[in-house]
């Protein structure tokens, strides 16, 4: 079996977001990178079934020079190697599927898998438009019904089952849970309640070192480049007027009560 | 003149709350190009869905109605939309933000080599839009440079559609076999809830990692209850189980808007904050003053919420 999963270096999203005076960008300077969290989730799913499976585990990664960080990070937790497409910052979703079924064509996997949307643009379009250019089935959302503190969870078991070439796949949908039978190859996108992605282990930092990461430029991937989605101006959401600290819940009642008028 | 095609998701029988949004961002965008809006009804047995949305100041409401559309698939719905879109030439694709339109828009965007936006809060005009990125921090002015154009709106930032006329109903015959789909559906397990829907609720109540789940959230259910309320909740209430998952509000969960949310043992990370700070009136309690929650506050009440809610409730009653 061979798992392809894709990540995205994004901002920490511990770290307070911002934007330039010309509404240009965001500031960057001092800024921390890491792996963006769904696809942190991704990564780690995809271990888990290599564990059952066997096979290996290929990480994709469309960004930065920079980037290469998170690659490795990626390949501490225990990927195999890493397929790096350099390119500027920030890419249209459009042009991100086009490079990715570059890549995925190349090695062609049989499972793809990738965080549900990423915490910088908060698009998550780009699974479902890499699966229809790859003519594959798509199961977004997966999730599991256990909680995170469950056993096959501490036990470490991975939540999407796989039997000959069809993966069994529990989306978080609204209102509840969806299971799909997804043929393989097909691509996955992970939810929050997949699994908790473990943290890269001193060895696996040093063996990360050694492992390959192959580079190529996003032309080399896709020569259709033209963001779809121009982005003319960014600007601060609009602020809340600042509220008071109350003594005690009388006084929360009372204001409640003549004040807001809400109760 | 842009043609605008918006996909309305039903339950039971009727257009969901969260879907009228859609129907308002589509006539925002519709008024704004010249171009006609047409409704997409996608189900089994959906005629009394259809009928409703006759009165939505519309061109037409399209059907695509079948067995094969009795349980949602995305290659069924993907081909039900394409069908649609091409039948009333439309340019601008768009529905209501949801887990199905998260799911097939952007597919459908692949297919017709369209732009996306996801989550609009605001309609500049037929191709310009704003829309939250870095959850919520930064509102992006964004076009969309593609002939045609998809879209989702969030439910939160669009009032209720202006009512009006009586468009024909037109059935499109979409042909499609489920079982040789690529993801095929399994099944779907419902969770019920006797409380208000969250999306849709005047009144939501949402515990957090404070209340340390057990008897501590069940002081939020409580509350709740009183209220009339939805239960709402943050990640760390989600990811330890305490509640259903699909109750998470914030950004990557969902995104609410009530007149009155209380917030309790919540700290107020921002990626929470992304998805309830439009509440008109934010009530928070929280032993640590100096939780952000506080910063977005109308309210705030700094206390043991295993003294304070109780003592809430009891003043409430009187």
């Amino acid at each position: 079996m061979k798992i392809l999963v894709t990540v995205k270096s994004v901002e920490d999203p511990e770290i307070k977001i911002k934007i330039k005076p010309d509404g240009s960008g965001i500031e960057t300077d001092q800024m921390k990178y890491v792996i963006n969290p769904f696809d942190e989730i991704a990564v780690e799913e995809a271990l888990r079934l290599r564990d059952v499976h066997k096979g290996e585990v290929v990480i994709a990664c469309i960004g930065k020079e920079d980037a290469t960080h998170q690659i490795r990070t990626a390949l501490a937790m225990g990927a195999d190697r890493g397929v790096h497409v350099v390119s500027g910052n920030l890419l249209d979703p459009s042009v991100v599927s086009l490079a990715l079924k570059k890549v995925i064509t190349d090695e062609s996997p049989d499972l793809v898998l990738m965080g549900k949307q990423a915490v910088d643009d908060d698009m998550g379009q780009v699974g479902a438009m890499l699966a229809e250019r790859l003519g594959w089935g798509q199961a977004n959302f997966a999730s599991k019904e256990e909680s995170l503190e469950s056993a096959d969870e501490k036990a470490k078991k991975p939540a999407i089952k796989i039997e000959g070439r069809s993966a069994t796949v529990v989306r978080e949908v609204d209102g509840g849970f969806e299971t799909v039978a997804l043929s393989l190859p097909g691509l996955i996108t992970v939810d929050l309640r997949l699994n908790v992605p473990r943290y890269a282990s001193l060895p696996g930092i040093m063996k990360a070192k050694k492992k390959e990461i192959k580079t190529l430029q996003l032309g080399d991937a896709t020569s259709d480049t033209t963001p779809r989605v121009k982005i003319l101006k960014m600007e601060p959401p609009a602020q809340r007027a600042a509220g008071i600290i109350v003594a005690d819940v009388p006084s929360l009642v009372e204001k409640l009560k003549n004040e807001a008028k809400v109760i | 003149m842009s043609n605008v095609l918006i996909l309305v998701e039903h339950a039971e029988g009727q257009a969901k709350k969260t879907a009228l949004a859609g129907i308002t961002f589509g006539q925002q965008v519709a008024a704004k190009s010249g171009g006609t809006l047409n409704l997409l009804v996608i189900g089994k047995g959906v005629g009394a869905v259809a009928a409703e949305l006759k009165a939505f100041n519309v061109a037409k409401v399209l059907v695509v109605d079948g067995d094969a559309f009795e349980n949602f698939t995305t290659e069924g719905y993907c081909a039900a939309v394409e069908a649609a879109a091409k039948s009333c030439k439309a340019k601008v694709i768009g529905s209501a933000s949801s887990s199905i339109a998260k799911d097939v828009l952007p597919r459908i965007a692949a297919r017709f080599g369209a732009a996306m936006a996801t989550d609009v809060l605001d309609v500049v005009d037929a191709k310009t839009f704003k829309r939250p990125m870095w959850a919520g921090n930064v509102v992006a002015t964004v076009e969309l440079t593609t002939d045609v154009k998809v879209c989702t709106a969030r439910t939160t930032e669009f009032d209720a559609p202006a009512q009006g006329g009586s468009a024909a109903v037109e059935n499109i015959n979409v042909s499609v076999d489920p079982a040789a789909f690529k993801a095929k559906f399994v099944s779907l397990k419902q969770i019920k809830s006797e409380r208000p829907d969250l999306a849709v609720a005047d009144r939501v109540v949402s515990g957090g990692r404070g209340t340390k789940g057990g008897d501590g959230f069940k002081l939020v259910e409580a509350l709740a209850d009183h209220f009339g309320a939805a239960v709402g909740a943050t990640r760390a209430a989600c990811d330890a189980g305490w509640v259903a998952n699909d109750l998470q509000v914030g950004q990557t969960g969902k995104v609410v808007a009530p007149d009155l949310y209380v917030a309790i043992g919540i700290s107020g990370a921002i990626q929470h904050l992304a998805g309830m700070k439009s509440s008109k009136v934010i009530v928070a309690i929280n032993k640590d003053p100096e939780a952000p929650i506080f910063q977005v506050a109308d309210y705030g009440l700094v206390a043991d919420l295993f003294k304070a809610v109780p003592e809430l409730l009891e003043a409430l009653k009187k």
